[in-house]
């Protein structure tokens, strides 16, 4: 039998814009967890949340998912100051962030997903779009329009992110917080203030994601557990902290995840990441562009 | 107390528990009753992990699945006793425990968190994947009405719920002679500043590998009844968040610094929410534990135990 090397190339170019796709999954993680050094396992479940806000406008005002999400930009912003709010009264200000905060974050996951299972039930939940369904063609390469726009526009966002963090001052202050937080503060800076504008960002990301995901999946309340895994993988696979190591992680964990599926079936998709990542941390944990 | 009179107690107060359970005379409080005393071991054994060394395992439920498919496993090649059984998963489940600990304990905490939550995605795609142990389509194993027990025929229920108990002592004295030993200072000296214990000469790697190894086996133990419980398993149901979640909740809200918290929380919350399962739904059950987990951390970081402790010192003051 000859090497199927149309289907291999189809699977990578697969795999590139679902890597482009899983970006804007782990943009905010990336900050978060890189930058900030708070452990958000509960991201995906904003995500989720994300992916149902755009789910309701859609079906009841007829709206385009991206748009909704870019509309709900300061909601998610908001949401995140606050959470970060809350975290730090409870967790980081008296200096018992590790176990506790993990729990916090723990909680949070379960409490939306249980209480999206109880509002919307456990059924798979979709948007309509002009651009979900056409294919690009050219040749025997395939380029669903479904992948292709969220690949594109998580690009441009994370142009954007990485622009903002070394153009302007807040950007600059955040990359600061990262690197140093007591020489900020001796900087007359307020590191509890640039953490809070840093980490509703990160929040404010996810509802650009969700509306990603519904465009390329139909969403149902617990899908949001499998990219806990993805999303750590990524970060700790391109390097904590770095965007441009988080578009390499990404990249590589689609790649490798549209072959696994292809050749080997989807069902053995999940452990890619989860086994990428185990590797990771085993072996080079400050990941590919780690400092 | 000595840990010797502790055993004696505990025995004595577990063989009160199934007279009484037995007077009842209700199968139902049996069925009810092996859920509270499975989550007894399985927060205990995660609060020797995560309670005495402060790190945070999410992946309970892998452990508990190793325990409960080493089973399945052993029930379609070569049935054997469940007392065996539950050593075989514990032995199972404890070297996976080891292994994980090895490849990640070397990293800071949150990096060992992630790796648990890791494992357990990989472990189910493993078993979904494995067509032997029912792969996704799940697995039956038909127990019998009665066994006979040293002479005495046992409804099947009652025995599994005597096996369960037996674990769920174990476990707390297990978890109560840790505590008190050179182990369990070691072990706190790994929580309150791991860099100064290693400085200190103490062997915080091997401390750590001792940890996960004994909180992994405990997992698996209390996991490879489980089949025989629910007489159907699945990948999901086997490696479901509840597990994970729970076993973190109760310790937590109990209180992770000694082995009364987690029974406490195991108690408090497997009750509640054997409770609210009959009465309200099961989906409700689980948003109570996801509730009083966050309210717990934020406002009673010490949990119940934290709170009580509190109370006595401020009683003794006035």
């Amino acid at each position: 039998m000859d090497f199927p090397v149309e289907l291999l190339i189809n699977a990578i170019i697969a795999g590139v814009l679902l890597g482009g796709f899983y970006v804007a999954v782990t943009v905010g993680v990336s900050i978060a967890f890189g930058m900030l050094d708070i452990v958000n396992i509960a991201h995906p479940a904003f995500i989720i949340l994300g992916s149902y806000l755009a789910y309701i406008v859609n079906q009841r005002l007829g709206l385009d998912p991206v748009l909704v999400g870019i509309l709900m930009l300061p909601v998610f912003y908001v949401l995140g100051a606050a959470v970060y709010q809350v975290y730090y009264q409870s967790f980081e200000k008296h200096g018992q962030d590790a176990l506790r905060g993990l729990a916090f974050f723990f909680g949070i996951l379960f409490i939306t997903e249980v209480g999206l299972i109880l509002v919307f039930g456990v059924d798979y939940r979709y948007v309509d779009a002009a651009y979900i369904g056409p294919t690009l063609r050219f040749s025997f390469v395939d380029l669903p329009y479904r992948l292709l726009v969220p690949c594109v526009l998580s690009l441009v966002m994370i142009v954007l992110l990485q622009l903002y963090l070394s153009r302007t001052f807040m950007g600059r202050a955040i990359k600061a917080v990262s690197q140093d937080q007591g020489a900020l503060a001796l900087m007359a800076a307020n590191p509890v203030k640039v953490k809070r504008v840093a980490f509703g960002i990160s929040i404010a990301t996810a509802a650009i994601a969700g509306a990603f995901l519904i465009i390329i999946q139909p969403v149902e309340p617990s899908v949001g557990r499998e990219y806990i895994g993805r999303v750590f993988a990524i970060c700790v696979l391109g390097g904590l902290g770095s965007l441009p190591g988080t578009v390499i992680g990404a990249m590589l964990l689609g790649i490798a995840e549209s072959i696994t599926a292809t050749f080997y079936g989807p069902s053995w998709a999940p452990a890619v990441a989860f086994g990428l990542l185990l590797l990771t941390l085993a072996f080079r944990p400050s990941g590919l562009l780690g400092r | 107390m000595k840990s010797r009179i502790f055993l004696i107690v505990a025995l004595a107060v577990a063989a009160a528990l199934f007279v009484f359970a037995r007077l009842l005379g209700s199968e139902y409080f049996f069925f009810a009753g092996y859920v509270v005393l499975q989550f007894i071991v399985l927060a205990t054994a995660w609060n020797i992990l995560g309670g005495y060394c402060g790190y945070v395992n999410f992946g309970s439920a892998a452990f508990f699945a190793v325990g409960a498919y080493t089973s399945v496993f052993f029930h379609k090649a070569y049935p054997l006793p469940i007392p065996v059984l539950i050593l075989l998963g514990g032995l199972i489940a404890g070297i996976i425990g080891l292994g994980m600990g090895y490849l990640t304990l070397r990293l800071r905490g949150a990096f060992f968190a992630i790796a648990t939550l890791a494992l357990a995605v990989v472990l189910q795609t493993l078993i979904v994947n494995w067509q032997y142990v029912g792969g996704s389509r799940g697995a039956y194993a038909i127990r019998p009405a009665a066994i006979d027990v040293l002479g005495v025929s046992l409804p099947y229920m009652q025995y599994l719920f005597i096996l369960m108990l037996i674990l769920a002592v174990g476990a707390v004295v297990i978890a109560r002679m840790i505590e008190r030993s050179r182990l369990g200072y070691g072990f706190a000296t790994i929580r309150d500043d791991e860099l100064a214990a290693e400085a200190c000469g103490v062997p915080t790697l091997r401390l750590k590998l001792i940890a996960t190894t004994i909180s992994g086996a405990l997992m698996g133990m209390a996991g490879a009844p489980f089949p025989y419980y629910i007489t159907y398993i699945e990948p999901s149901s086997a490696f479901g968040l509840a597990y994970a979640v729970n076993s973190i909740a109760m310790p937590m809200i109990g209180g992770t610094g000694s082995w009364i918290g987690p029974l406490v929380g195991a108690i408090l919350l497997g009750s509640i929410q054997e409770v609210a399962r009959v009465t309200i739904s099961s989906a409700v059950n689980l948003l109570i534990v996801g509730v009083l987990l966050v309210f717990f951390v934020i406002i009673a970081p010490n949990g119940l135990v934290g709170l009580v402790q509190n109370w006595m010192k401020a009683k003794a003051k006035s």
